[in-house]
């Protein structure tokens, strides 16, 4: 994976478009005085109309294969897509929008997009580099201030024209929503297909908008609870090879796995530390579960959890100092917290029902979870103290919350009833608005969102 | 799947529990050839392999015990089937068995295969409680991936919240 971010300098404008300079057209006067509100720190169900055309290109040529300007049209049908599913915007483009020219990517006919009513426009190019390179560039402009808001470049290999496209989404809803950004990211999970009383569970990886789908195991052995490292160069999960439950991290680049421990018993529920230096996974002996702790290139497990029942699960807050997991020693499953090393364990979980699939948010500020009651599966966020609980979903099944990197949104999975029964993967806004299916190859289970890409 | 529970079976069990050691009927196939070298087994004429899983389907109660939600006590049809197992084992001693756990699909799949741990474990411990060697058994829980009835219905969840025995070989 190859993406340089560059500095859009007017040299290099220059470099990869010298005709600019004499031919771009003076940006129209601004004419209104009165300051758009911008969307800032909130959520909201208002949404910014952004004019998206397809990126232009300063001459179409042919770069591995791809053609730059098809690949102009796709990076704005990738940015269109971003931001429209965030919930935020509502993009104009790149299908039935004029082409721009490659002079109009830093001179927006502002009048034009005013005129179709949107508040903000994004212009792009996409050029052959050097060395089968390509460079991509996005501008974020106030049609109204006719002021230019975002300037992003990246020097990229081809075939990650995609993340030019999520890297320039996220410069956009940063400075437009001011939260932090999120779409370049990446989510592993498991693929399902075949009768719910065999089901075929394959280990997969997409990108956040599911793009760059790519299976990983075959499906001969059962996978479950795939978790991505903090560095998305491993994956830690369950597999029944061999007809046993172990917890096994694979390298995605060689494509090799290892046990994370050797143990004649299960172990199951594997979690990352932030570092990506320990993981944390239940094992259990003699019918009862605990929770243990390991260092990722192995080592001697330190147990965390000692009471009777099953303790299990389990994620860290983002400092790294505390983890929260799910117990029923009181009789049911409920949330607690404790320290990394096991001290000072503390049930933050009261409401009614059971409380299962701790997920701490990249923020700190929240615990997303599973809430069981009433023979429903509920996703909702509390504090790390058990406060304020808001419950965000609202159907048959949905399990096993996953936070977005910048901890605004919530991806989980959604089964439905019957003899059809199906899981599909889902996202929902932490506010419980912007509700959408993400569309997989088949059918979807336990996601794991990764943090932004470097 | 049908959930059979035979009284006159249990009766039978139970007679066999307290030492009566009458079987409900003989047993009509030749004792197995233990440790002479053909233990995979000879046919019978029945086509049931001794000590195979055909012969101990054939031969127990059951092949699997049920719980509660959310539970994982062996109750006392449970302790009868497990006699009626622990019977075919003493009689098979080469052979040894995976207890397999299962929860149904009202749960969250981490406590599931823990729930399915607890049952497996309870059933295990059962059978090694009436003289069965523990190392004979192994467990794995499979906790909701592999149901048994495919409903959403208190019947089917009945059918999935179950331990198990399989045969594994000798």
């Amino acid at each position: 994976m190859f993406l340089r971010p560059i500095s859009l300098s007017f040299a290099l404008l220059l470099t990869s478009a010298p005709a600019l300079a004499q031919t771009a057209p003076t940006p129209p006067a601004v004419t209104q005085t009165e300051p758009r509100e911008t969307i800032e720190g909130t959520l909201s169900q208002e949404r910014t109309v952004i004019g998206i055309p397809p990126f232009a290109t300063a001459s179409v040529q042919t770069v591995a294969g791809l053609r730059t300007d098809s690949l102009g049209r796709q990076l704005a049908d990738v940015i269109a897509a971003d931001l429209e599913r965030s919930g935020l915007f509502e993009p104009i483009g790149p299908n039935g929008v004029r082409a721009i020219t490659r002079a109009e990517v830093q001179a927006p006919r502002f009048g034009e997009w005013q005129a179709r009513g949107a508040e903000n426009v994004v212009h792009g190019f996409v050029d052959a580099g050097s060395n089968g390179s390509l460079i991509v560039g996005c501008y974020l402009y106030d049609t109204a201030l006719g002021s230019e808001l975002v300037r992003k470049g990246f020097e990229i290999q081809p075939a990650d024209w995609r993340r030019a496209a999520h890297k320039c989404a996220d410069a956009i809803y940063s400075r437009l929503s001011g939260e932090a950004p999120f779409f370049d990211s990446r989510v592993a999970y498991i693929a399902e297909s075949g009768p719910k009383g065999n089901r075929i569970k394959r280990l997969a990886i997409m990108d956040s908008d599911g793009g760059n789908h790519r299976f990983i195991t075959n499906g001969q052995a059962l996978a479950i609870s795939p978790r991505f490292s903090p560095d998305y160069k491993k994956i830690v999960y369950v597999s029944y090879l061999n007809n046993r439950v172990r917890v096994f991290i694979y390298d995605v680049a060689s494509g090799t796995q290892k046990l994370v421990t050797e143990s004649a018993n299960a172990t199951f529920a594997p979690r990352w530390s932030p570092d990506g230096t320990q993981i944390l996974y239940s094992m259990a002996v003699g019918g009862n579960t605990d929770i243990y702790r390991i260092s990722a290139n192995g080592g001697t497990p330190v147990r965390l959890t000692t009471a009777p029942g099953i303790d299990v699960g389990g994620s860290f807050s983002p400092d790294g100092r505390k983890i929260v997991f799910e117990s029923d020693r009181s009789g049911s499953q409920q949330l607690y917290v404790m320290n990394i090393d096991g001290s000072n364990q503390q049930r933050i979980s009261f409401g009614g029902g059971r409380y299962a699939t701790p997920e701490w948010s990249p923020r700190g500020d929240l615990i997303a979870f599973t809430r069981m009651g009433g023979g429903e599966f509920r996703i909702g966020v509390m504090t790390p103290s058990g406060g304020g609980v808001r419950m965000l979903t609202n159907s048959w099944q949905d399990e096993a919350p996953t936070w977005s990197p910048n901890g605004r949104v919530i991806q989980f999975f959604r089964t439905t009833p019957g003899r059809e029964g199906k899981s599909s993967l889902w996202q929902v806004d932490l506010t419980g608005v912007n509700l959408r299916r993400l569309p997989t190859p088949q059918d979807g289970s336990d996601p794991s969102w990764g943090p932004v890409l470097p | 799947m049908t959930i059979r529970k035979s009284t006159a079976m249990i009766a039978a069990i139970t007679m066999l529990a307290v030492g009566a050691c009458a079987k409900k009927a003989p047993d009509t196939l030749p004792p197995a050839p233990e440790g002479t070298g053909t233990d995979t087994g000879v046919d019978t004429g029945t086509g049931v392999v001794p000590g195979s899983q055909e012969d101990f389907v054939a031969n127990v109660t059951s092949d699997r015990i049920f719980f509660d939600f959310d539970q994982y006590n062996v109750d006392a049809q449970d302790q009868a089937t497990l006699q009626s197992q622990a019977q075919w084992l003493q009689r098979n001693p080469a052979v040894r068995v995976t207890l397999e756990g299962h929860a149904d699909e009202r749960g969250t799949r981490d406590y599931n295969i823990a729930l399915g741990e607890r049952r497996a474990n309870a059933a295990k411990n059962y059978l090694a409680s009436l003289g069965i060697d523990p190392s004979r058994i192994s467990v794995i829980s499979y906790g909701k991936e592999r149901p048994a009835a495919i409903g959403s219905n208190e019947e089917a969840w009945a059918q999935n919240r179950r331990a198990v025995t399989v045969v594994i070989g000798r």
